[in-house]
């Protein structure tokens, strides 16, 4: 496991060195996020006007199915319906880009960084992120673990359940890699918070 | 050609206040965030001291709730929507319902 990351003291940008495993991981978490957050995407009505299309504000007005998604764009109205499906129209594609983006901005990183296609293993991947870029890094952390969380039903307080699993137990394994992007983002909070 | 725009009284201070600051903006707890994280999204987006974000994380973390923000509704939605970008659950609602 790596070092997470770490304020480098003359320049003050995030440093941090993966194992190609490490790297290849976050590129997988991350194009998953991607893949999620364009599922069950509001399509905007074929055939209409272009000058309509144009002003088409169409995006969702109810909740997604996917709890996922559910999570990574919570109700803003809980007690009004009509306001939160109007704040749901004009928030959750831009929400929905900004977080894919932000998920994209971690594999360009990674691959500007020197990962390859096919990693082998012995390689190590530095990246270095200013702080604009540590703040997109922050956000995707937390989507991903909102996403695992999510899917694994982790509740406060539960982690001796979690240690209690067998270690070939898949959803053991996936709550490691939760927990190895907490401290990730814990380290990367450090390195950068002032 | 248009006629000018319809000259209107100027509201009382005290009305401007009521009509100005009616919304909250409310931070849910969840099992996810990390406490380090919440309080360095406080501090980035409300350009809140560090300890001001603490306190509020604190309260997050605690009482399951807290109120960060308080504004107009359109600034209240503007908060929530950053809240929802930087994965914390946020709802708004009248100030006088919370």
């Amino acid at each position: 496991m790596s070092q997470g990351f770490r304020r480098h003291r003359k320049s003050g940008v995030a440093l941090a060195t993966f194992t190609a495993f490490e790297a290849d991981l976050l590129r997988s978490l991350a194009g998953q996020l991607i893949e999620l957050l364009r599922s069950e995407e509001a399509v905007p009505q074929a055939g209409v006007d272009p000058l309509e299309e144009l002003f088409n504000f169409a995006g969702p007005t109810t909740e997604p199915e996917d709890p996922v998604l559910a999570r990574l764009f919570p109700t803003a109205y809980p007690e009004d319906d009509e306001a939160a499906s109007d704040f749901r129209r004009f928030t959750e594609t831009t929400l929905r880009n900004g977080k894919a983006a932000a998920a994209a901005a971690i594999i360009d990183a990674l691959e500007e960084s020197g990962l390859p296609a096919e990693p082998e293993d012995g390689l190590f991947i530095d990246v270095e992120l200013d702080a604009p870029t540590a703040m997109t890094w922050l956000r995707s952390f937390t989507d991903m673990r909102l996403a695992i969380a999510t899917r694994l039903n982790i509740e406060e307080g539960d982690e001796d359940y979690w240690q209690s699993l067998p270690e070939d137990d898949p959803r053991g394994q996936v709550h490691d890699i939760y927990d190895w992007i907490g401290y990730l983002q814990e380290t990367l909070v450090h390195a950068v918070a002032r | 050609m248009s006629t000018s725009p319809v000259e209107l009284d100027e509201p009382e201070v005290d009305e401007i206040t009521q009509l100005a600051r009616p919304w909250v903006t409310i931070v849910w707890n969840d099992p996810v965030n990390l406490m380090s994280y919440v309080a360095f999204v406080f501090q980035q987006y409300f350009g809140y001291g560090k300890k001001k974000a603490e306190k509020l994380m604190l309260e997050v973390h605690e009482d399951g709730r807290s109120v960060v923000s308080t504004g107009s509704r359109e600034e209240m939605e503007r908060d929530v929507q950053a809240m929802h970008e930087y994965g914390l659950w946020a709802t708004l609602q009248k100030a006088d319902q919370t």
